[in-house]
């Protein structure tokens, strides 16, 4: 039996299926003798997966075994469970494996807590209970069991960080010890002592220490043994040597392992092996993102690299330069990644190759309009049908919304008409069909932007690719459609419904509904001239959100015994309850132009259409349009005609200040990060002959910051105001402007994986070192103007994990003779974090700061931060503090005090409002409705709305609220608008404002009792401010 | 995080595999395809390590036998490199020299190496002892 069950394994090996043995297996593993059960239980793993139903039949064997007093049967079995067991029985194994804790024999103690494990990954609710158990494990005398344990606390460790900080300390002594050679010899590697065990430790260090300066200073020592020991050359050291990179790279920065980390990275960039080069780079790609430096180190080894032989080497070095383009190498970088996939074959490579290139060439400022264009060209080609659909949905998207100047727009827009009228005069049978449809979005939309083009010739040009037959019904709409634009002369109608015509018959209800559209345009003269206005695109329609010319449509249908409408998934539910026929099939002949209309369904042309002059057909066809596949729809449609009105703030205002705000508090950290990626680029490609080096930016380069609204100027005003404060040339301002707006995207990305880089003392100490001898700080002038000059400076110490938050100006809190004090609110999703910055004012150097706050109403994470010297004038240092508001309360204080070793303890006092701890809580109408329902806790309210001659006064209310509150606002019924926000600590709250006569009345409710009250005062305070 | 291991010989036959994560038969063979076309064909003096989709691959020959083995992109490729050896070390020492293919033995050595993707044990003398007294038993 076991040597059939041995070919039965061979022959699923080779791909035949040999399901009939499945059975045999199980038998085997209950009945054979121990080789035989062995091998039975070898087939199982081999045969079944978790969910296979035989999987059951095997449960009791291993019960039994489990409890044999064959050492080695008890071994196969909790091998088997630690590979393959069903969920559903773990409870029935549970108590015997847990036993097999205590066992005598290590191996059993090991395969114990390797079971748990898995148990741990398919149910973790299930061995929630027995987490002191691998504690134990962890601190078992055999080394086997031990490391068995760190699999589990690596997955722990990844899921909550913050529980496990206090084993920090036994993980560090367990990697001395393992790198002390304590272990014994027998868990040598070529004389490395237990290699994957300290990659294994170094790994867990590494999640320890992220963005946790204490944690990470238990590590140093440790880190710089590791580095010392792992001298030896052989593969394995380098491996372990790339996991200690890593952990140094992610942990808290100290300068000193930096360097000594830098320098590890030479030998594998240089080092003649292959293998150790690939690692290499791979190791430089993690670390240029915190230190673009290195990257400059080992320059002439990356363009090495970049024209290897191995395809694989060359992918890994772009890999690299994508984590290191800037504004000025972003052309160069991208041409080599062009170059790569015109050679690629593999189709998952083209796919992410081209996603980055599209991302690089859109978000930074391009040298020549005609490179963006010719970029994406390139990439449609290339990437064709494979790429993702938002590469060519975005770029249309750039096109038609535009950028700073109408001038660059026009010429933009023009440049892509140009270089697409001369591709159809080539052979367009070999482009994909995503090109094409791109092709003929742009022709319709913007060619009338050049002069003496005769619409007539666009069509027909369009025309005769539709000959093609290898082109898809898709695409044929998007050509359509395009035409139908064309249509304004009466020349090109003509050419058009005769193309049209053919496919007023055709089978596709998309292609026809396009067809008989333009049909019906080119007859009615009038509607023509209202739906085209000359040159009238992408003017941003006023369109009646509230589709208020369809009620009477509605009540009329309703009058005539019509059902009333159900939200969708009201209507599938009803469909799954009751097993009635089928509607599926018949969906596709029902009008397909309401979810044409939605711009959610990017696929279909009519959506760019209809943002941009055919939302008037809407009106016109709404009737029509309003029953369609998901039925009648008035929140869909008003979010997407919200979309229609305010391009750029597709989604709430609020996150477009975000953004700006963003600009602000990135734009300290980037002049001095811009500054190295400049001489980067410069010298990095030097060998390379770049065209645009050291050139100075191109004026384009304001082109990608998002048009400045004219609703918001306040910001505008701001982020002048600190920019301002920051340099004192004009002509400063704009070269600092231009070189802070296009990274600020960059930065979020890195800061994702990032350490902070501020907030250590020598990080610290070094920028301000550069700052005073930049000649930006004001080193000899009187020191009311320093303190300004300071304050404004103060946010770019904030650690890059908080850049990019919305924050509050800084203000100052006291200051005494030696330190003065200034705190910062920065809003993040779960918590306010408060950042007091402590800067020394006196000339002297300050030992041992400590600031401690505290809060009756709050919660404050109970440490002291300390900071042992503050060496010379002007040094700060940044302590933070993540507040979180429990109980609500309309405002709550914060007292602090600060001392130090010379001098008297300095308290203050801070009063924060209950307007910080509110964020707002995207929703949806629908969400909305149902936990309106299910909290209890509610307050109602007339507030008086004194501006009586306002012609909106919902929305200038709505307004003020979510300026002032941070509210979100959900949807705006007529009279009524609905807002949403949600405390710091995740409790929502709901408000429901209607005005009538002059009076606006706001109910709140909320699951907490006094959230919806303290609210109450801030939104009565926010009306009457406004 | 591993997550399979074939073993193939110059030909491109299998001789062993083993997958950590549950893909179907029939996927199994075009993947099986895949990978072994794109490490057979590098060269010599090309590193060790392919990518495939979302995963790498890291590969090691010993005469006519590669060993070719699936890791997710977190992976550290070169430890993966030297599991590799270690678990041919490992067979050496089992095999004494000759590798007389006891399909079900390799296997029992794997599972005692590498659990669920992970490292599990990498001590020569604990992986095999397990194999060792189920030899002695057979005997008796």
């Amino acid at each position: 039996m076991k040597e059939i069950m041995v070919r039965a394994i061979y022959c699923e090996m080779l791909g035949y299926e040999a399901s009939f043995s499945y059975i045999h297996a199980i038998k085997l593993a209950q009945q054979g003798s121990v080789l035989e059960k062995r091998v039975g239980y070898l087939a199982v793993s081999l045969f079944l997966h978790e969910s296979h139903d035989l999987l059951l039949l095997l449960v009791n064997t291993v019960l039994k075994d489990l409890q044999s007093t064959n050492l080695i049967e008890v071994c196969m079995a909790l091998t088997v469970v630690s590979q393959i067991f069903p969920k559903d029985m773990i409870p029935a194994v549970l108590p015997l494996v847990e036993d097999k804790l205590t066992h005598s024999k290590e191996i059993i103690r090991r395969k114990a807590v390797l079971a748990l494990y898995k148990f741990y990954l398919i149910a973790p609710n299930q061995v929630q209970h027995i987490h002191d158990k691998f504690r134990k494990a962890l601190c078992d005398k055999d080394p086997g069991v031990m490391t068995a344990s760190l699999h589990i606390y690596l997955k722990l460790i990844k899921e909550s960080p913050e529980s496990y900080k206090d084993l920090t300390d036994s993980f560090v002594t367990i990697l001395k010890q393992v790198v002390g050679g304590k272990l014994p010899v027998d868990f040598n590697y070529h004389s490395v002592p237990a290699p994957w065990l300290q990659m294994q430790l170094l790994r867990i260090l590494a999640l320890l220490g992220k963005e946790d300066q204490r944690t990470s200073e238990m590590m140093y020592e440790v880190l710089d043994e590791s580095l010392r020991r792992a001298e030896i050359n052989h593969n394995i050291t380098y491996a372990i040597l790339y996991e200690c990179l890593k952990t140094i790279y992610t942990i808290h920065p100290k300068s000193e392992l930096l360097e000594k980390a830098a320098k590890c990275i030479g030998k594998f960039v240089l080092s003649p092996k292959i293998n150790l080069k690939y690692l290499g780079l791979k190791a430089l790609t993690y670390v240029v993102q915190q230190d673009p430096n290195l990257a400059l180190q080992h320059q002439m080894t990356i363009i090495e690299c970049l024209d290897h032989s191995d395809p694989i080497i060359k992918r890994e070095t772009l890999e690299l330069l994508y984590r290191i383009t800037n504004g000025q190498n972003v052309s160069v970088i991208v041409e080599k990644m062009l170059d790569f996939l015109r050679l690629s074959k593999d189709e998952y490579t083209t796919i992410d190759l081209v996603g980055k290139v599209a991302e690089l060439a859109e978000k930074y400022p391009f040298p020549y309009n005609s490179w963006f264009i010719q970029t994406m060209n390139a990439i449609f080609s290339i990437g064709g049908d494979v790429m993702q659909p938002d590469i060519p949905n975005n770029f249309l998207r750039l096109l038609a919304e535009g950028f700073d100047s109408d001038e660059e727009d026009r010429q933009l827009r023009l440049l892509a008409v140009d270089s697409y009228l001369s591709l159809l005069e080539c052979d367009t049978s070999g482009l994909p069909q995503r090109f094409l449809q791109v092709i003929s979005w742009v022709l319709g939309e913007f060619s009338f932007l050049k002069e003496g083009l005769e619409p007539a010739d666009v069509v027909e040009r369009l025309g005769k690719l539709l000959d093609d037959d290898a082109i898809t019904t898709e695409t044929r709409c998007w050509v359509l459609a395009a035409m139908s634009k064309l249509c304004g002369s009466s020349d090109a109608l003509c050419k058009a419904e005769k193309v049209a015509h053919k496919y007023t018959s055709c089978l596709d209800t998309a292609l026809r509904q396009q067809a008989v559209e333009l049909e019906l345009l080119g007859r009615d003269v009038d509607l023509r001239t209202r739906v085209l206005p000359q040159h009238g695109f992408c003017v941003w329609l006023q369109v009646d959100s509230s589709l208020s010319f369809l009620d009477g449509f509605v009540s009329d249908a309703l009058a005539r015994g019509a059902a009333p409408y159900k939200p969708p998934h009201q209507r599938q539910e009803e469909l799954s309850q009751e097993k009635i026929l089928n509607f599926e099939p018949y969906g596709l002949s029902l009008p397909v132009s309401l979810s044409a209309c939605s711009l959610t369904d990017r696929q279909s042309p009519t959506a760019l259409s209809l943002s941009s002059s055919l939302s008037n057909l809407l009106k016109l066809e709404g009737v029509k349009r309003v029953w369609g596949k998901q039925g009648y729809l008035p929140e869909k449609q008003a979010t997407e005609e919200a979309l229609a009105q305010e391009p750029s703030s597709i989604f709430a205002p609020s996150h477009q200040q975000a953004c700006s705000e963003s600009q602000q508090t990135t734009f300290s950290t980037i002049v001095e990060q811009d500054q190295e990626k400049r001489q980067l680029a410069s010298s990095l490609f030097v060998g390379l002959g770049s065209q645009n080096l050291g050139k100075p930016e191109a004026s384009s380069s304001q082109r990608f910051r998002r048009k400045v609204r004219p609703e918001d100027p306040s910001d505008v005003n701001r982020s002048l105001a600190v920019s301002s404060s920051f340099s004192h040339s004009s002509s400063a301002l704009d070269v600092l402007l231009d070189n802070a707006i296009p990274d600020p995207t960059n930065l979020s990305d890195s800061t994702s994986e990032a350490v902070p880089a501020v907030g250590n003392t020598e990080v610290v100490e070094a920028s301000e070192v550069s700052s005073l001898s930049g000649g930006s700080g004001p080193l000899a002038q009187p020191s009311s103007q320093v303190e300004r000059g300071l304050e404004s400076d103060l946010p770019s110490r904030l650690p890059a994990t908080l850049v990019g938050l919305l924050r509050s100006d800084v203000e100052e809190l006291c200051s005494g003779e030696s330190l003065s004090l200034s705190a910062c609110k920065v809003f993040d999703a779960d918590a306010l974090v408060l950042a007091i910055f402590l800067s020394n004012i006196s000339d002297s150097s300050i030992q041992e700061v400590s600031c401690l706050i505290s809060s009756e109403q709050l919660k404050v994470p109970e440490m002291c931060s300390t900071f042992s010297v503050l060496s010379f004038y002007l040094n700060v240092v940044v302590s933070l503090y993540r507040l979180v508001m429990e109980a609500p309360g309309t405002q709550a204080i914060v007292r602090g005090s600060v001392s130090c070793a010379s001098q008297a303890t300095q308290s203050f006092s801070l009063t924060l409002s209950l307007v910080d701890f509110i964020r707002p809580l995207p929703l949806t109408t629908e969400e909305y409705g149902k936990m309106w329902l299910s909290f209890s806790h509610d307050v109602k309210q007339n507030l008086m709305l004194l501006k009586h001659e306002e012609e909106d006064q919902l929305e200038a209310a709505l307004t003020a609220l979510k300026e002032k509150l941070c509210l979100h606002i959900v949807d705006v019924i007529g009279a009524e608008g609905i807002m949403a926000c949600q405390l710091v600590s995740g409790r929502p709250c709901l408000l429901h404002c209607h005005t009538h006569g002059g009076m606006l009345a706001i109910w709140l409710r909320s699951p907490i009792a006094d959230l919806p009250d303290c609210l109450l005062y801030h939104c009565q305070k926010a009306i009457q401010e406004r | 995080m591993i997550k399979f291991l074939l073993m193939v010989n110059k030909q491109g036959q299998i001789r062993l595999s083993k997958y950590y994560e549950h893909i179907d038969l029939a996927k199994r063979a075009s993947l099986e395809v895949d990978v072994i076309k794109g490490c057979l064909s590098r060269k010599k003096e090309e590193c060790s390590f392919v990518e495939y989709k979302d995963y790498k691959l890291v590969y090691r020959q010993y005469a006519s036998l590669f060993v070719m083995v699936g890791v997710s992109e977190n992976e550290n490729e070169l430890a993966v490199y030297e599991l590799v050896h270690n678990f041919v070390e490992v067979l050496d020492k089992y095999f004494s020299r000759v590798i007389m293919f006891n399909l079900e033995k390799v296997h029992v050595i794997l599972d005692e190496m590498i659990l669920n993707g992970h490292i599990v044990e990498t001590n020569k003398s604990r992986i095999l002892a397990p194999l060792l007294v189920l030899d002695k038993m057979a005997e008796s």
